[in-house]
Parts: structure tokens; C-alpha cells; sequence
């Protein structure tokens, strides 16, 4: 990545997205995950993405979260860059340092959890706070049992991940991300490793995130129920680009793209 | 010949006496291993090429030649460069650093052990690299480590005779010396066994203990 100076700053104006894609471009050697990705998002509003496996969708989030480097383009956060940062007025690639500062607006939920395996719940919603922000013992403490509480897990606040169900483990994951109180929520398939009977009490607590709290989310999920239900926007990948994007009303009624349409007939029959 | 009980009896308490010299020499060695193989290991993760490829090899070094070259080496061409040590220093060092090299495999393989997602939450929970090391990684790493350790301080305990070979008082030179000195080498030879082998077997019962214990502490039954 080479200093960009035909990319802003930071972004201004009166409706500042809270996550902007510009031009966003990933590559695993020769092969182009996302090609000029540009997407906003804006604060509080809740969009999901969906498409076929290897259109790029995780990867979408994985940035976000700098788990993966870009190839080319900027992401903006609240703003200001993610990816990059200012230096003798360009943008270049940005370091340790800044990364750690800037992906603090940012929490993710994952597939498979991840939970601390060696730490009871209640320890893996301190662990950040504590770390992290600096919180004492005792109010990290109070924080991670009003999320536990909220997202139904308080009585097994002392029970390791190995005890829990896959649902549980979910949704002590998703309380352990909202205790960094980060402004953008990404959740990346975290009903698909879940047994049937619990991937309600998960998608209940996301559902109750989106109509009592103002994050904004991001989500990749095959649960077109959910997304329908949930979404303010739904953006339908493909081939690394956005094929169609619209309100879940509009793109699962009236698809207008043929590989929207074909990719949603393959799923109801599915269903 | 067979077997003098009284001469058993005389010697014993000496033999015991080197045995804690063993012991001594091997724990030592193993505490220095222990630490510096944890460096080594998580100096050849660090992003920085010039420090993972120096130490890869002086690992790759360390574990292609003899440790009795290696004694030798700290004890006699040390001096030449103005760095005297007693035996036993010399030695311990030596020990010291070779098994570190050993060690940092088993580290290496419990670290790589961890899945990826493990990393990737402490990311997205912003956590340091130092804290991720300390905090989540290593925590879960040490008890996949621990039967690879255990192996390994078994494996110095028996290579402790080999500091014979610049005088250090061990158990091994206690009983060549009484052999010499009263022309009788089957009791002290087979003391010396015996010794090994109980040490041996406790160390690792200890092991397999300590294992068990570990895991349950982490919770990962």
C-alpha cells in the first residue's frame, strides 16, 4: 500500500458515515476477494450482507476489524481513517499504534465464539475493560454482569465456555464485545455453528441490541428470516463486489439483479 | 563378586550426597531452559526477521551438536575470552541453553496450538501484544506444553552425568570416584541406576499429576 493523497483526511460534512468503504480493494495473491468496495454505513443503522460462500462477505467485516491488511483504498471509522493514517498531509498504511487506537470503536462477534477457554464468563467480559480501558476490578465487574443479565446469562456467570451450549457461549461473546462499549458492531455468522433449537436466543439478544440501543451493526448471516427482520439495509455480494443493495423489504420482493434472484430462489428451496 | 551390603552402607550416605548435586545441577539447568526457551520461542514470532532468524538458527545450532561439545566450549574456549566460570556455572549454562533450544520447540508447538480465533478475539478486544501473550495465549498454551516439558526434564536429568566431564560433582562422579578408590564398581554403578530410575518414574508421576491438575485449574476438562 503506497501513501494515497487523492483520499481524504478524514470526512466531513454534515452526514458523516460511520463506516465508509472507499475503493477498498483485497487480494490473496492473484486472487481478488473484493474488488472497489465502496460502502456506508450509517450511525445506528443496522445492515447485513449476504451472498454465496467466496463472495467476499466475512472478509468484509474481517477488515473492519483488522484482522486482514487492505490492498488498496481506505476505510474510515466515525470519520477518520482505519486503515491509514495522516502523516505530512497524506494518508499512509497505518501502524501498530495507530490501529489500536482506531479499532476501539469496534467490537465483533465470530462463528465459532472464541471464547477464553482458561476464563469463566464473567472473566471474559472483565478481561477487556480491566486490560483495555483500565477499569478497576470492581466496576468492570458490574459492567460485565448488567451485559450478562441482558443478554440472559447471569447465572452462569461463573461456569467456563467449556459448560456452556454453543448458544450461551454466543451470547456471552456478544456481551464480552459490547463491555469494550465499542460504536460499530460486527457480526460474522454467528448463528451458523448453532444447533437450531438455540440460534433464537441469540438472534432475540442481536434484536434486542437493534431496537433498544443506538450501534451500528454490520452483520454477515445466512438467516434471511433474520436479516429480513432486523435489517435497515441489505447488501447482496458477489464475485467481491456489491451486486444489489436495498431495504430487506425491496431486495427480497422485488430482486432486480438475475444473480440476487437466482442466489434467493437457491435459498428458499433450501429453506 | 557379588554383592557387598556393607560397602552399599558406607557408601550410600556419599552417593546421596552427589544425588542433591544432581538434582541441584538438573533443576537449575531445567529453570534456565524453562524461561529461555519461552524467549526463544516467542522471539521467532515477533515480526521483526533479523531477531526470528537469528534465533532460529542458533536454535537449529543448539540442537545439532552435542551438549558435551557444548559444555566443553562454555568451560574451556569461554576463558579465552576473558570469561572464567566455576564448573558448575559453566555447566549450567551450557545445560542451560541446550535445552532451551529443546524447550522452545515444545512452547513453539503449544503456541501454535492455540486456535487462530484466540488471537483474533483478543484483537477485537484490542488487547496488547505482551497482554495477549501473557493474558490468553500462553495461559493455554503451557498445559499443551507441559508433557513435551516433562519429557524434556527427565531427558536433562539423565544428561547430568555428562558435567562429569568438567569435574562438577554429580552423582556420576561420585561413583567412578569410589569405583576407583576401592576397586568395586557394582554397588556404586548400580546405586546410580537405582537413583535415576526412582527419580525418573516420581518425575514423571509428577508430570502426569501436574498435567491433569493444570488443566482442570483452566477449566478445560
Amino acid at each position: 500500500m503506497e501513501a494515497l493523497s487523492s483520499f481524504p483526511l478524514e470526512l466531513t460534512g454534515p452526514e458523516v458515515p460511520m463506516v465508509r468503504f472507499m475503493n477498498v480493494r483485497k487480494t490473496y495473491g492473484d486472487f481478488v476477494v473484493l474488488d472497489n468496495l465502496n460502502l456506508d454505513i450509517a450511525p445506528g443503522e443496522m445492515v447485513t450482507v449476504i451472498g454465496p460462500s467466496g463472495s467476499g462477505k466475512t472478509t468484509v467485516l474481517r477488515m473492519l476489524m483488522t484482522l486482514e491488511t487492505i490492498n488498496g483504498g481506505v476505510i474510515y471509522v466515525d470519520g477518520k481513517p482505519l486503515t491509514h493514517m495522516p502523516k505530512n498531509g497524506v494518508l499512509v498504511p497505518a501502524d501498530a499504534k495507530y490501529l489500536r487506537k482506531a479499532r476501539s470503536s469496534i467490537g465483533m462477534c465470530f462463528q465459532h465464539f472464541n471464547l477464553f477457554p482458561h476464563m469463566t464468563a464473567l472473566e471474559n467480559c472483565m478481561e477487556g475493560p480491566v486490560q483495555v480501558l483500565g477499569l478497576s476490578r470492581r466496576e468492570a465487574k458490574e459492567r460485565a454482569e448488567e451485559l450478562l443479565s441482558m443478554v440472559g446469562m447471569i447465572e452462569k456467570k461463573d461456569q467456563h465456555p467449556a459448560r456452556l451450549s454453543g448458544g450461551q457461549q454466543q451470547r456471552v461473546a456478544i456481551a464480552r464485545a459490547l463491555a469494550m462499549r465499542p460504536k460499530v458492531m460486527l457480526f460474522d455468522e454467528v448463528t451458523s455453528a448453532l444447533d437450531p433449537e438455540v440460534i433464537g436466543e441469540v438472534t432475540n439478544v442481536i434484536q434486542d441490541l437493534v431496537t433498544k440501543h443506538n450501534l451500528t451493526m454490520l452483520m454477515v448471516t445466512h438467516q434471511m428470516g433474520f436479516a429480513r427482520d432486523i435489517s435497515d439495509r441489505i447488501c447482496f455480494f458477489y464475485g467481491g463486489k456489491i451486486e444489489e443493495q436495498d431495504t430487506p423489504e425491496e431486495l427480497f420482493a422485488n430482486p432486480k439483479s438475475k444473480r440476487t434472484q437466482q442466489f434467493l430462489s437457491a435459498v428458499k428451496a433450501a429453506d | 563378586m557379588h554383592w557387598d551390603w556393607q560397602f552399599t552402607a558406607e557408601i550410600l550416605p556419599r552417593l546421596l550426597w552427589a544425588t542433591l548435586n544432581t538434582l541441584m545441577a538438573a533443576g537449575l539447568g531445567y529453570a534456565i531452559a524453562a524461561v529461555l526457551g519461552l524467549v526463544f520461542a516467542i522471539a521467532q514470532r515477533t515480526p521483526f526477521r533479523p531477531l526470528t532468524v537469528t534465533v532460529r538458527e542458533l536454535v537449529e545450532f543448539l540442537r545439532s551438536t552435542p551438549l558435551v561439545l557444548q559444555i566443553f566450549f562454555v568451560y574451556y574456549v569461554g576463558p579465552e575470552y576473558g570469561v572464567s566460570l566455576s564448573p558448575w556455572v559453566a555447566g549450567m549454562i551450557a545445560i542451560g541453553l541446550h535445552y532451551a533450544a529443546y524447550l522452545s520447540e515444545v512452547y513453539r508447538g503449544g503456541i501454535e496450538s492455540v486456535p487462530k480465533g484466540q488471537w483474533e478475539a483478543c484483537t477485537a478486544i484490542n488487547l496488547t501484544t505482551a497482554q495477549t501473550y501473557r493474558r490468553i495465549i500462553l495461559p493455554q498454551a503451557l498445559p499443551l506444553s507441559v508433557a513435551g516439558m516433562g519429557n524434556y526434564l527427565i531427558s536433562i536429568f539423565k544428561d547430568t552425568p555428562m558435567l562429569s566431564v568438567i569435574g562438577v560433582a554429580e552423582l556420576m562422579q561420585a561413583a567412578t570416584a569410589i569405583g576407583g578408590q576401592n576397586y568395586r564398581y557394582l554397588e556404586p554403578y548400580t546405586i546410580v541406576g537405582v537413583v535415576f530410575l526412582v527419580i525418573s518414574l516420581f518425575s514423571a508421576a509428577s508430570i502426569r499429576g501436574f498435567e491433569a491438575w493444570i488443566r482442570r485449574k483452566l477449566g478445560m476438562y
